[in-house]
């Protein structure tokens, strides 16, 4: 499993080259300009020198291997030298266009708010699913397992803004319990300050959450459906063990492999899924972050988020392989 | 009786005035919110330009002067405005002199000085910065500080109306002591000072957030005491035009909403909600239709296509451009896209009203007349109730930025074309790919690859100079220039060439708004080749409880927040 894991992470460092680099290629080929949301009373000229003075018109593989050797050598340094008060040689950071400051800065103020969110609406989702998926699976075409099967195509196929937006009409302005705008400078710091904290954190985690419950419910349910009929199922009845072991041990512990994965590989996309819940109810996450910098043209932000992204769906597939050997002792790698 | 009567009145009176000076406390109103649904990035105007980060900043960061809601400069950091009168200005209009107020103090305590104004330009004007607002500071040939409270700037060549540089949101001081070590390509190292510049405004700032929430604090060193009335400040970004009047005018939740671009409609809708009021302003701001003098067909070649070598097959003349512009109907447009918040407009510069030029003859649609037009140049109506001639379609491509209203727009004159008989072909563009000055993309305004297009544009301050000379003929975006340039219509007349170099060469106000009046009837009503549509007012909102606003488009919104109280 240890050489499986390591043959893997080896092979990924070609996939992320080769993922950045597109990504790069697709960001530099689209018009972008970072100087284009500046107001038509700036003259060309100026432009011109704005786009000069960020490295904007240097050729396109200069700007690429530029990009990497600040993200794989000046960052790691200024990190050392952070954590470790060493002190290597720091060349020019990875600045981003929009607010001329380092892009990797950015990028770790942010990702608190983006765990805090997503981290706890997934988790909502999983408890929302799992459940649900069992005893839909169990007392199929009941009327629980028919509203259970409205409500999660209801959350898969109606988008996040939609219902989102819907969400901060009806209880931030008709009713007034929860704030709209999510207030980023808030500090926990006693009881009711954390109450607010989880009033404010309710709309967009339920969004979120509600999503990924409605996927992985019915992944649950399939799954459980499919063992619920196999041989040890009926086995486990005859040896007169009682529903409840049959179905919380046996068939549950089986249906888990799948799902389990599938929540794994999920993960990433879900950060996917806070884009447009971050913005709707204006998180100060990486979602938002990325948006921004794509409508500013902030083409080293893109770049290096979107190439986070790429990591973690890596980095969580290979989680999704190895969980899979570890939950289901016949599948195995060496 | 009376005695008793007098010592009560005296008390009263007293109490009054006490109360009155317990009110006048600095920071005694708490908190105000602030919300932008463009959320600043960075705090130095200088590098950034865009609109979001100069306002947030100018609540920090101040010029020597700024304009008034009524476009008149009122002196900040300085004693009074230098004019030709008082001295300030020299008989050669070569040279300025501001004299700095005494005793003003920066943030942090240390006095505010002339260095310092003079640093701010050699900042700007650094080759290797990017800084986006060195053009205000053109033509300056050198700065003088004879002693701490005078600035002497000496330009290389007359300069009539020198109220650029250090003037307005777009050109405050920064601190020498705090940039000092960020001149040029060093200026994104100085990331703490560009996030959080220490000025002389009535707010310091305490944390920001780029590209989300600055939180602020009053001045302890603001000039004038008592002020501000609030002792702290979030300033909110990001989000949505919607979501910011929502806040401000639903839910309460924030006091005061920029730039609140939505349908009359739905502005009304949210002021139902009794938390806020909507407000409006105009400025300089024209929506208009660009007419393209050139030929963007894309049978030529790249490289011809959209330049002067191929004069533009129908748009040329001049009879179909009149009649396009008699058949729309503006003040439908208005209606649907702007309410309060728009006017009909014929001109290029409708505003100041010393430069407005007296034409109102496109305000009333007349669809007789503009058939007629098209019949006289020879575009008989075919078979399919589209023009034609010489066995040519009238049709026309028409593009602009994506955007609600601009699409509302597009179809509404598109309906309006057909009436009189032409085809248009309608197109929107991603506005970050559309006003982007990408040489390699087809599809920017500066390219022009259509034959009309649509978009709003202004000018800063109250003179039209740098506005007007944009149409020389040398200004037309060509190959040769990387496709930039400001003359988006390729207009080019050697009469208008002659009258730009005259508007510069002339301080006399009188003869300049002539002059300015002659160049916007040359653009619009003469030859239109442009089409003004509406003069875009600015809509945004306050809260009910808040005090003080004064909304102002001649310079940045929160020009006198230090005004801004609570209401009791």
């Amino acid at each position: 499993m240890l050489t499986y894991t390591i043959r893997r992470l080896l092979l990924a460092i070609p996939t992320l080259l080769f993922i950045s680099f597109v990504i790069f290629a697709v960001i530099k080929l689209s018009p972008s300009d970072p100087t284009a949301n500046l107001p038509l009373t700036i003259p060309p000229e100026v432009r011109e020198k704005i786009r000069e003075s960020l490295g904007f018109n240097e050729p396109f593989i200069v700007q690429f291997f530029l990009w990497l050797k600040q993200l794989v050598v000046t960052e790691p340094k200024v990190w050392m030298n952070n954590a470790f008060g060493t002190e290597f040689e720091i060349g020019q950071r990875m600045i981003s266009y929009q607010t001329r400051s380092p892009v990797l800065d950015l990028i770790v103020q942010r990702i608190p708010q983006t765990l805090w969110v997503v981290g706890t609406s997934y988790v909502v989702g999983v408890l929302i699913a799992v459940p649900i998926g069992i005893i839909s699976a169990y007392k199929q075409y009941s009327v629980f397992d028919q509203i259970g099967t409205f409500i999660a195509m209801i959350g898969f196929s109606v988008p996040t803004f939609f219902t989102g937006v819907l969400m901060i009409l009806f209880f931030s302005v008709n009713l007034g319990w929860f704030p709209s705008i999510y207030d980023t400078t808030h500090v926990v710091e006693d009881w009711s300050s954390f109450l607010f904290q989880v009033k404010q954190m309710i709309m967009p985690t339920m969004v979120l959450a509600l999503f990924n419950a409605a996927q992985i419910s019915r992944y649950m349910r399939s799954s459980m459906l499919d063992n619920l009929t196999q041989d040890y199922v009926r086995t486990a009845r005859a040896k007169g063990l009682t529903e409840k072991t049959v179905v919380l041990v046996h068939v549950l512990r089986n249906s888990m492999i799948p799902v389990v994965t599938v929540i794994a590989l999920n993960l990433p996309s879900v950060f996917g899924g806070a884009l447009i819940t971050e913005q709707v109810f204006q998180v100060n996450g990486l979602g938002q972050l990325l948006i921004l910098a794509i409508q500013g043209g902030d083409v080293p932000t893109v770049q290096t988020v979107t190439v986070i992204f790429a990591v973690l769906i890596v980095l969580f597939n290979l989680i999704a392989d190895v969980l899979y050997g570890v939950l289901d002792p016949r599948i195995r790698y060496d | 009786m009376s005695k008793l009567k007098t010592l009560l009145l005296a008390t009263a009176a007293s109490a009054v005035a006490l109360t009155g000076a317990f009110a006048q406390e600095r920071g005694r109103d708490g908190e105000v919110k602030i919300i932008y649904w463009q959320a600043p990035s960075i705090l130095n105007p200088y590098l950034s330009g865009g609109t979001k980060d100069i306002e947030s900043a100018s609540m920090v960061v101040e010029p020597l002067a700024r304009f008034n809601q009524d476009g008149e400069l009122v002196p900040y950091l300085v004693d009074s405005i230098p004019t030709l009168e008082n001295g300030g200005i020299t008989a050669d209009n070569k040279t300025v002199t501001w004299k700095i107020t005494d005793g003003i103090k920066w943030s942090d305590g240390t006095p505010f000085t002339s260095a310092d104004v003079a640093f701010t330009a050699e900042y700007c004007r650094h080759p290797e910065g990017g800084c986006a607002q060195s053009a205000k500071f053109d033509g300056i040939d050198k700065i003088e500080t004879p002693d701490p409270l005078t600035v002497i700037i000496k330009y290389s060549e007359p300069k009539y109306v020198p109220y650029s540089a250090f003037v307005g949101g777009q050109s405050p001081i920064i601190q020498k002591a705090q940039f000092q070590e960020c001149l040029g390509a060093k200026a994104p190292e100085c990331t703490d000072a560009n996030f959080g510049p220490i000025g002389t405004g009535p707010f310091v700032v305490t944390s920001f957030k780029p590209n989300d929430v600055i939180t602020m604090k009053a001045n302890e060193n603001y000039r004038e005491a008592g002020k501000p009335a609030f002792a702290t400040v979030t300033f909110k970004g990001g989000g949505s035009a919607e979501a910011s009047g929502r806040a401000v005018m639903e839910t309460g939740e924030f006091d005061y909403g920029w730039n609140l671009q939505l349908a009359p409609s739905v502005i009304q809708e949210m002021a139902k909600g009794g938390k806020g009021t909507p407000i409006s302003a105009f400025g300089t701001l024209i929506e208009r239709i660009e007419m393209n003098m050139t030929d963007p067909s894309p049978s030529l070649p790249e490289g011809e296509r959209a330049t002067a070598k191929h004069p533009h097959p129908i748009l040329s003349d001049e009879k179909v451009r009149r009649a396009l512009s008699m058949a729309i109907d503006r003040p439908l447009l208005v209606e649907i896209g702007y309410g309060q918040a728009g006017r009909p407009a014929c001109n290029l510069v409708n505003a100041p009203i010393a430069y407005k030029s007296d034409n109102t003859g496109c305000l009333v649609q007349d669809i007789e007349g503009a058939k007629k037009l098209l019949d006289e140049a020879g575009w008989a109506p075919g078979g399919d109730g589209i023009r034609e001639k010489d066995g040519k379609k009238l049709k026309l491509s028409y593009q602009t930025s994506t955007n609600a209203v601009r699409q509302d727009f597009q179809a509404i004159i598109k309906q309006n074309w057909k009436d009189i008989g032409v085809d248009t072909e309608l197109r929107n563009l991603s506005g970050s790919v559309f006003f982007g000055g990408d040489p390699a993309s087809p599809d920017t305004f500066q390219k022009f690859y259509a034959d009309v297009e649509m978009y709003a544009n202004n000018f800063d301050g109250t003179d039209p100079e740098q506005y007007l000379t944009q149409y020389t003929c040398d200004k037309a975006p060509r190959p040769e220039t990387g496709w930039q340039g400001e003359n988006i219509n390729r207009y080019c007349s050697a009469e208008y060439d002659k009258l730009a170099v005259e508007l510069g060469r002339t301080g006399d106000p009188a003869k300049r708004q002539a002059l300015a009046k002659k160049m916007n009837d040359m653009l619009t009503k003469d030859s239109m080749t442009i089409v003004p549509l509406v003069d875009r007012g600015r809509v945004s909102a306050h809260a009910n409880s808040l005090g003080g606003v004064v909304l102002n488009t001649w310079d940045s919104e929160l020009w006198n927040v230090a005004d801004w109280h609570r209401k009791k």
